[in-house]
């Protein structure tokens, strides 16, 4: 469905002369990812500002007297004009900024995404502690539903026109419409409190106990990677249909060319990139995006801390988390364009 | 120039396809699909049944909000009484464990919920999406540049955890459904833009686009008069492929607490509360569960099989390959 909306142009430099290969393409490249993260914490900014509620009630409580509400909004600087904050902001994440919470001063270092409103703690601080978890989901599912999502849409064409194709369809049209919590949920239900096979998830370090690790993920990456495989598949099967109606694959079965090697060496070849761009905006968007999956299986991830920050209105931790989040999608995309330049020699860097 | 000799203007118009005929094609391929059938008939359902939500729950006798206390067993933690979740000749679907309201009329006035918000929703992504892609498709360079560049930043922009946050910010006092609906539009028009302006800049080079401009009018004659009628189709079938998307999306905010706020009933909202109740009350939970499933598959089943029949040869390209046999003895 937002396969169209995967590639992008690169934003300027196009035509400067001295930039060409895989090197000017990177740089163009980055100034387009820098420029993207730049308009994004515009947007972010403009929104906390224009959206109304009062910021400093919430983050003091219900009860707080206007006094006290003052007083925070005063050590908080909200008081200052939305330019100001944005620009302390942008200075923070180059050079690192100072607070003073009250009793003492507190230096956050070079990347500094500010303090939490709400324990003082460095947001940058904050995100690198929850990264392992959200990572883990992240990749673990990725590996699942590539494999089962690219191997369900391969099966739908090579068996296109036949009952099984039509039921492979179907199930994936029920994936795709399957909301994650509900899927999860009836997972959870049946393999962790009927049948009692899994236990209920809960997170353990990678370094601490990879078995463990693994054991409680499983869960949370299978009903993940379920809903996604099912897009992968549609994706997959669509690309492949596509290809085996294009000339050079009839030119290879004119040749004599067994099915099996037509489908797997050379149609499989055209799946690939959708299937690149695609993995990389999932895989990047992930990292913020995976809230239900771990609001559910209480996986205390980025997506788990995000809610509460946003339940508090914790707007450096909220800001810092969307500017993560765009960062990896933005990283990813840059990964998907070399390496689908790397898989299909036709694409060439602009 | 061959466009110099066409028909200008108003006579233009008359030399369009009849709509007429565009439509009973339309319809004659949308009836040689079954399934989209079944879906549409099931999405109209739908609809009838949260239009008629008041008149269906005045029906069963019963409204979403009262509390039945002689309904759950209070002795075991709320589980209400009777087989099945107390499913009776008074609640047709049993009640909801510890408050004893009457699950049917939840489940339909979440209905409305959840197609109202979804619908909504659409409708502003649409609106903003036609408004800037036709801009971006039609106006100067430097105009699509930078409406071009802000739907590719609002693409960036992580859809979930945008709406969350602003919608732990905004005070409770505005009416949440409506708000709801408009964050999930205002964040989400960017590929509806991308997919209005590629369709804008093939159209602008037809020949009858051409002759209204050549014939003096202006720019938003020509994208009311000439465009608008020729994006219908790409719009409407992009509309309803969006609202089962936006209809879980309202679910999953539901779900994580920041959608509509009770005692509004949302299928989402149940779901969550229900999540603790799955082994003493297990209907609780498939109910509202089963009716999202239901709801987002037949709606995306519909969209499907209208962007068949609307473009047939895109459906027509993906089923190539089915003569394989053919192709085997050719």
């Amino acid at each position: 469905m937002s396969t169209l909306t995967l590639r992008r142009r690169p934003l300027v430099l196009r035509r400067l002369p001295g930039l060409q290969g895989l090197g000017g393409f990177l740089l163009r490249r980055m100034v387009s990812a820098v420029a993207t993260l730049l308009a994004i914490t515009v947007i972010v900014y403009a929104v906390f500002y224009i959206v109304p509620g009062n910021v400093a009630q919430i983050t003091c409580g219900e009860r707080c007297s206007p006094a006290q509400v003052h007083q925070v909004a005063a050590q908080l600087h909200l008081d200052d004009p939305v330019y100001q904050r944005y620009w302390d902001f942008l200075r923070g994440i180059v050079a690192g900024r100072s607070f003073s919470t009250g009793t003492s001063i507190e230096h956050c270092a070079a990347p500094c995404l500010g303090l939490s409103y709400r324990s003082d703690q460095q947001v940058t601080e904050l995100i690198t502690a929850k990264l392992p978890v959200t990572g883990s989901l992240a990749l673990g599912s990725l590996v699942i539903y590539l494999l089962l999502g690219v191997g369900t849409g391969l099966l739908a064409a090579w068996r296109r026109g036949r009952v099984s194709e039509r039921l492979l369809t179907g199930l994936t049209l029920a994936g795709t419409a399957t909301p994650v919590f509900v899927i999860g949920l009836l997972l959870m239900i049946v393999v962790c409190g009927q049948l009692q096979w899994l236990p209920f998830p809960q997170y353990v370090p990678l370094t601490e106990d990879p078995e463990q690790w693994a054991w409680n993920l499983l869960l949370p990456w299978t009903s993940l990677a379920l809903i996604e495989a099912a897009k992968y598949a549609r994706v997959t099967r669509a690309a492949i249909l596509e290809t085996l109606a294009e000339d050079h694959v009839r030119t290879f079965r004119a040749y004599g060319l067994s099915e099996r090697s037509v489908l797997g060496r050379h149609a499989l070849r055209g799946a690939l990139a959708p299937v690149i761009a695609l993995a990389a905006n999932d895989f990047g968007s992930m990292f913020g995006g995976a809230v239900l999956t771990e609001t559910l299986f209480g996986l205390p991830g980025i997506g788990q801390a995000l809610v509460s920050a946003v339940n508090v209105a914790d707007l450096p931790v909220v800001v810092g988390m969307v500017l993560v989040t765009g960062f990896f999608v933005v990283l990813a995309n840059l990964v998907a364009d070399v390496l689908y330049a790397v898989a299909d020699r036709r694409v060439v860097l602009v | 120039m061959s466009e110099a000799l066409l028909p200008t203007g108003p006579v233009a118009d008359e030399l369009q396809p009849l709509p007429a005929s565009g439509g009973r094609q339309f319809l004659r391929r949308l009836r040689s699909q079954p399934a989209t059938l079944v879906a549409a008939g099931i999405v109209v359902l739908l609809i009838v049944v949260a239009l008629a939500a008041p008149l269906l729950t005045a029906l069963e006798g019963q409204d979403p909000t009262t509390y039945h206390p002689h309904l759950v067993d209070s002795a075991r933690g709320g589980v209400p009484v009777g087989p099945l979740g107390g499913i009776s000749a008074e609640h047709w679907l049993g009640v909801e464990p510890q408050t004893g309201r009457d699950l049917f009329a939840r489940l339909v006035y979440g209905a409305r919920v959840s197609l109202g918000v979804a619908f909504a929703a659409t409708f502003v992504q649409l609106v903003i999406g036609l408004a800037v892609g036709l801009g971006a498709g039609l106006g100067s360079g430097w105009l699509d540049q930078i409406l071009s560049r802000i739907t590719d930043i609002i693409i960036a922009l992580p859809l979930m955890i945008m709406a969350l946050a602003v919608l732990a910010i905004v005070p409770p006092s505005f009416p949440r459904p409506v708000l709801v609906a408009v964050i999930i539009g205002l964040i989400a028009w960017g590929s509806t833009a991308k997919i209005v302006r590629a369709h804008t800049i093939t159209l602008k080079q037809l020949d009858h686009v051409a002759a209204a401009r050549l014939s003096g009018w202006n720019t938003w004659h020509i994208a009311r008069r000439e465009l608008l009628p020729a994006l219908a189709a790409p719009v409407i079938t992009y509309g309803a492929l969006l609202i089962p998307l936006n209809i879980t999306v309202e679910a999953a905010l539901s779900f994580l607490g920041v959608g509509v706020k009770p005692p509004t009933p949302s299928w989402g909202q149940m779901i969550t509360s229900a999540n603790v109740w799955y082994q003493a009350a297990p209907q609780y939970l498939l109910f509202p569960a089963g009716a999202l499933f239901v709801t987002v598959l037949s709606m995306t089943v519909f969209g499907d099989g209208i962007r068949t029949a609307l473009d047939p040869r895109a459906a027509s390209r993906l089923r190539i390959g089915t003569g394989r046999r053919r192709e085997a003895k050719a």
